[in-house]
């Protein structure tokens, strides 16, 4: 359960916190008690010094993205083209990523801080308009958020000479209408311009050259823009001295699924181990009912999947990436011992399948065609071809080795995030990822549900595409 | 009605002002002609169209690649019951069961009385307090399956009218920027400098 009936799922215990420090208090989404708080400290710290200063700073709290390709944060807003403008900046509050729980709670808790950090995102790297894009799905979130900025604008914090200064600058409240897709940072843009959100071809691989109406444009996850303001006023010393070198500060993580105390807690970066989060006392208590674990998903539903062999890696970044994952969005799904795996792969590949944008064909057959035939799996119609052609499929989306984790019982040596793809984005891959998993650390599971092969010929897959 | 009352179509010239170009416009206004009428009716999408210089075809083809939009007459609750991984794990699919029993009706129907449409979807951000579900876009966490029923109750009975309006309706709050205070939606184009507080360098490029 919560620590704080009003922030669902929150759960607070005795450790720094940066991004999470109001969520005590009831009204945490105000602006009188965000100012009582500290608010816009960051903001007015920021205001004194020049815009170049703020952005080093910045950069030298090595402040890592946080919506899933954990790229930091100053060096991304040093990828602008000189000399080109306006520039803009785009908050990404499209969380959808299977188990992650965060942003909205961000949102929902401290709208405030969000803006600072949007704020301070402006002034530091010149952007002179902001669209903060919101999950369509998210209405209380949208509802804080309009309030706050209402409450900002009305307390001269957003518009034009901004705290008196020269700075100047708009935030609009944008939101979505569903699909997952959006959330990749070139449909995000896509979707904002009033077109379909789908992604755009790289190259140019950042929109900081070219993103919205063709400008310079950033995009940031609403997490790592609420760090801003703690940045802006404690400096980036006080910064890296939490957490570790390569990965600082905190993170908010979401443990779900078989724990005995499911919670979103905000960890101190890099040092937090999944053991710690999984057992620890101060986080989920263990797994349910005193079942044994079985499997974990340590980062969304698009990363590969961990075995209890990987408890005591800590969650950071390259030790995962090296150990056959990765960390994406914070999020953690935990199986036990009752667990179905291939219907448990089924949920994640369906989704995938479903949330295919259609631009690329491995992604939009690719993705069927394992959702179709992992069902016949899973319903007990398949045959040990069927798991072939899954593997076969998949390859046609992520050619070459695939990552996946060590395992002591099968033998089995971790190969190391990334994968290769042919697809444009991340959901071809993600809908793959989990068959691969599933099929690579669990295969006995999936042999004893399916029928001998039955001849040399394959069972024809039927009713491939049509349904978006 | 399908048209945008008075009131609606002077929001929507709110909504357009703030994008530099109208038709970043449309997603936000489909939602306002669905709040209007509780989907989005075809008289709609040809307003949307001249508001925001598209043509009416352009309106659908976008509109229709986003799942909240309804182009048909939709219950005054749409209940979307979560079925993504971590839910599922934590019987989702009950939820889901005992929603169909009490409305007689499959995921994806309307009730004969237009009050509840019933969906399985995805991943609503809220896995750690699984099995969860939405009613218009409000949430309802560890549900079990009579809470499930219990809630149908609820809402027909109109106990929960307070807190959940009928579907179309996603934040009660707008954003309104003060005329006084709005910077102003410039046109990119028009742009050739630095923002004001941007050291503009020797070459006069800016930083
Ligand atoms: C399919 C897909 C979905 C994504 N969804 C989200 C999302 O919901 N929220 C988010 O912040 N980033 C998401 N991302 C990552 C964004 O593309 C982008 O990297 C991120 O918003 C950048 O912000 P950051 O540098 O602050 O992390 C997604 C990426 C992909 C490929
Ligand atoms: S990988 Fe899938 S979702 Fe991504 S662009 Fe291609 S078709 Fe669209
Ligand atoms: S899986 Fe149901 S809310 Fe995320």
């Amino acid at each position: 359960m919560s620590d704080y009936a009003w922030a669902p799922g929150f759960v607070a215990g005795d450790r720094p916190r940066i991004v999470t420090s109001r969520f005590e208090h009831e009204d945490s989404y105000t602006l009188a008690r965000y100012e009582a708080t500290g608010g816009y400290a960051g903001l007015r710290a920021a205001l004194a010094r020049p815009a170049a200063d703020v952005h080093e700073e910045v950069r030298a709290s090595t402040l890592l993205g946080r919506g899933g390709a954990g790229f930091p944060a100053g060096v991304k807003w040093g990828l602008t083209p000189q000399g080109v403008f306006p520039r803009y900046l785009v908050v990404n509050g499209d969380e959808s990523e299977p188990g992650t729980y965060k942003d909205r709670l961000l949102m929902e808790r401290d709208p405030h801080q969000l803006i600072e950090g949007c704020l301070i995102a402006c002034y530091a790297a010149g952007l002179s308009r902001c669209f903060l894009y919101i999950r369509g799905e998210m209405a209380l979130a949208q509802e804080r958020v309009a309030t706050a900025l209402n409450e900002a604008y009305a307390a001269g914090y957003i518009g034009k000479n901004i705290l008196g200064s020269e700075f100047s600058v708009d935030i609009v409240l944008h939101w979505g209408a569903g699909a997952y897709v959006v959330g990749e940072e070139t449909a995000l843009i896509e979707s904002l311009e009033g077109n379909r959100g789908m992604p755009r071809l790289k190259p140019p691989y950042f929109p900081a050259a070219i993103g919205l109406y063709g400008k310079p444009t950033i995009v940031n996850n609403v997490e790592t823009l609420s760090n801003l303001p703690w940045i802006a006023h404690h400096g980036a010393a006080a910064y890296t001295s939490i957490g570790t070198e390569s990965s600082p500060g905190t993170r908010m993580v979401a443990v779900s699924g078989h724990v005995r105390r499911p919670g979103v807690y905000e960890i101190v970066n890099g040092t937090t181990t999944f053991r710690d989060l999984i057992y620890g006392d101060e986080f989920c208590q263990g797994i349910r009912d005193g079942n044994e674990l079985k499997a974990f998903v340590p980062g969304g539903g698009s990363a590969p999947w961990f075995l209890p062999d990987q408890l005591d890696l800590p969650f950071e970044g390259r030790l995962v990436g090296a150990a056959g994952s990765m960390l994406g969005s914070g999020a953690i799904m935990v199986m036990d011992s009752t667990t179905d795996i291939p219907s448990a792969a089924l949920t994640l590949t369906k989704f995938y399948a479903h949330e295919s944008c259609g631009k690329c064909v491995p992604c939009r057959e690719g993705g069927t065609w394992l959702m179709r035939i992992l069902e016949r799996v899973v319903e007990g119609q398949g045959t040990q071809d069927d798991l072939d052609l899954l593997l076969e499929v998949g390859g046609s989306i992520c050619p070459g080795s695939m990552p996946h984790a060590a395992s002591s019982e099968l033998g089995l040596e971790a190969t190391p995030f990334p994968y290769r793809m042919t697809t444009i984005c991340f959901v071809g891959p993600s809908a793959y990822v989990p068959v691969h998993s599933a099929l690579t650390l669990f295969r006995s599971e999936f042999e004893s549900r399916v029928a001998p092969s039955r001849s040399k010929t394959r069972i024809p897959v039927t009713a491939i595409g049509g349904e978006r | 009605m399908a048209r945008f009352n008075e009131t609606n179509l002077a929001t929507a010239h709110e909504i357009i002002a703030r994008y530099p170009r109208p038709k970043s416009a449309l997603i936000p206004l489909l939602h306002l002609a669905q709040e209007q009428d509780g989907y989005v009716t075809d008289e709609a999408m040809r307003q949307i169209a001249d508001l925001v210089g598209v043509t009416p075809a352009e309106v659908i083809g976008t509109g229709s690649f986003y799942e909240m939009f309804r182009f048909e007459p939709t219950g005054r609750y749409l209940i979307n019951i979560c079925g993504t991984m971590s839910c599922a794990l934590l019987g989702a699919s009950d939820l889901l069961h005992a929603a169909e029993r009490t409305l007689g009706i499959h995921a994806g129907g309307t009730t004969a009385d237009g009050m509840f449409t019933l969906h399985q979807a995805e991943c609503q951000a809220a896995c750690t307090e699984a099995p969860c579900l939405q009613v218009n876009y409000r949430y309802r966490f560890r549900m079990t399956p009579d809470g499930v029923e219990q809630l149908i109750d609820d809402l027909r009975a109109g106990r929960l009218d307070d807190e959940i309006p009928p579907h179309g309706t996603l934040a009660r709050v707008r954003q309104h920027i003060p005329a006084d205070r709005g910077v102003g939606a410039v046109d990119p184009d028009a742009v050739d400098g630095p923002p004001a507080w941007i050291p503009v360098t020797v070459e006069g490029a800016g930083s």
